[in-house]
């Protein structure tokens, strides 16, 4: 039984439709990836998933749970906590209380362990604590980002470009913190347009474009594939 | 300047007591204001009938509990019984409104629910007034023990320190559940960004209620202090007062809580000192009623060259 499973998924935004019949799973334990260009739907299919854009048609179930017609704060009570494109810092709150947003849905005694853990993941937090989140630099912001994810504890994660925006060596670090969070058990969906690092991480991949799966495969498979390489790795 | 002492010290200390005390009505209207639009960029116009909703609510209480035979001990708790009847009746009446005259409208054009809210400001004050009261005026017991506190030229009476004060320990407590409380954490998180706070795990519709609520606790209250300090109240009675907070929160800075409070002070204080200041120039003899002139040529001017707040430091926009 897969952690999540997308089954014909469509949805957009007015008039348009962004996304037309998305399947994909995502099993306990992986990092599976989502690549494709420039608004081919990436960004939609995350955000129908965790419940900010809602479904037009097809399934959605997490934890063999139908989750299509849910509020995404119920989603997120459910185990999934989705980092959106640009990172969705608060920008006036500190980032301490950026952190404990993370764990907003949380009521048990471990919230202030788990803020010891994300600090330890990325000790640059640890002197930013009292400032306001908006001063943050984009590599710091982003830390922010995934480890307030941290603190609701997710069974699934999803990443939206990590890597946007940030410098060859931060992107570096970004990766390897993805495959650290996954080490302790989390299961993640990443969602990215550098191909070649994602495809590196992942277990799995789809290539999404306009708004369809046109493929998909192991990691090292699709990377090896001669029409990903032309298309997302620049080459050939 | 010398023409500021062809009055006495006592007369201009009595403008400053009178200032900050309408001032703190205005404080406590105008966070609800400031609130609302920092969650949702919406002027909720019908805040002056919440504000009249509550001054009902605690004139009740004190009629119910013997109105002018209320005496000793039972003072404290006559107005203690009046305000929570206040927040209460105000709180509740906010919630409606949101889900029955908002909500339906979250995601129409911004013209929308505007004029929603001036209609639900339009029907309350009416339906008070005419179905209610046929046009009466109430008021308030003046069960406040008379007296006052006289420090030198400064004379403040008992009933406006009691206003004074209280307004402060109400700002304080809201302040703290905004800034401290994991509620005000997920209210400052919506009004920054409604997706990223749901994200998070934030139910965004009980968030915006809770704000609704707040804000309208906090004019019941100011409706309590009102009809204790200006005795007359009616269905119409929350307009010229919700203008006037709605100006108080425009001269802070729309959206920012302190500013509503610095707002309501100074706006308070202006159109009290401010009418007073232009009576001392010789032939100029300005009745009260230009109060109301000097509060809104203020919104006027503010809204015309500053429209982010006179205390406020002009922001560049954020990407």
């Amino acid at each position: 039984m897969p952690l999540l499973s997308v089954t014909g998924l469509v949805a957009g935004y007015g008039g348009i439709t962004a996304i037309k019949g998305i399947d994909l799973t995502v099993d306990q334990g992986e990092i599976v990836t989502l690549i494709g260009s420039n608004g081919a739907g990436k960004s939609t299919t995350l955000r129908t998933i965790s419940g900010l854009v809602r479904a037009r048609n097809g399934r959605v179930e997490f934890l063999s749970k139908p989750i299509e017609k849910l509020a995404p704060h119920k989603i997120v009570a459910l185990g999934m906590s989705h980092v959106p494109e640009g990172r969705g810092i608060f920008h006036r709150l500190t980032v301490l209380e950026n952190l404990y947003m993370g764990a907003f849905q949380r009521g048990d005694g471990e919230i202030a362990d788990d803020l010891g853990k994300v600090i330890s993941l990325f000790p640059r937090l640890r002197e930013r604590l009292k400032q306001a989140g908006g001063t943050l630099s984009g590599g710091e912001q982003q830390m922010l980002a995934i480890g307030r994810a941290m603190m609701a504890r997710p069974k699934l994660l999803l990443l939206d470009e990590p890597s946007m925006g940030l410098s060859p060596i931060l992107v570096q670090t970004i990766f390897e913190t993805i495959q650290s969070i996954r080490r302790q058990g989390a299961t993640i969906l990443l969602v990215e347009q550098n191909a070649a690092m994602a495809l590196e991480v992942a277990d799995r991949a789809y290539v999404i474009e306009s708004g369809v799966i046109t493929l998909s495969g192991r990691g090292a498979e699709l990377a090896g594939n001669d029409s990903v390489r032309r298309a997302y790795l620049g080459e050939g | 300047m010398s023409i500021l002492f062809l009055t006495t010290p006592e007369f201009w200390f009595d403008q400053i007591v009178n200032g900050l005390t309408t001032g703190s009505i205005y404080a406590l209207v105008a966070l609800g204001y400031t609130m609302v639009y920092g969650v949702l960029q919406l002027i909720n116009f019908a805040h002056g009938e919440v504000f009249m909703i509550g001054a009902f609510a605690g004139y009740g209480v004190l009629l119910a509990l013997g109105g002018q035979d209320i005496s000793g001990v039972m003072i404290v708790v006559a107005l203690v019984l009046a305000l929570i009847a206040a927040g209460l009746a105000s709180g509740a009446t906010a919630i409606a409104i949101e889900r029955l005259a908002y909500r339906p409208l979250r995601n129409a054009p911004r013209l929308a629910p505007l004029i929603s809210a001036i209609g639900v400001s339009v029907f309350l004050s009416h339906l008070v007034d005419d179905g209610f009261l046929n046009g009466e005026t109430k008021h308030y017991d003046q069960i406040f023990p008379a007296g006052k506190l006289s420090l030198g030229a400064l004379n403040v009476s008992y009933l406006q320190l009691f206003l004074m004060g209280a307004s402060l320990a109400m700002m304080a407590v809201l302040y703290w559940i905004i800034q401290r409380t994991k509620l005000g954490r997920s209210i400052r998180a919506v009004a920054e960004s409604r997706d990223n706070a749901a994200l998070m795990g934030v139910d965004v519709n009980r968030a915006i209620v809770a704000t609704f609520a707040l804000g309208a606790i906090m004019a019941g209250f100011a409706g309590v202090l009102y009809g204790l300090f200006f005795s007359s109240i009616r269905g119409s009675m929350g307009f010229i007062p919700g203008i006037k907070a709605f100006t108080a929160a425009v001269l802070g800075g729309i959206g920012s809580i302190p500013g509503a409070v610095v707002g309501g002070y100074f706006l308070g204080l202006a159109e009290t000192v401010g009418r007073e200041l232009l009576n001392e120039i010789p032939g100029v003899n300005l009745p009260n009623e230009w109060k109301d002139v000097v509060a809104f040529a203020l919104l006027v001017l503010v809204l015309i060259f500053r429209p982010t707040g006179i205390f406020t430091q002009q922001e560049g926009k954020r990407a």
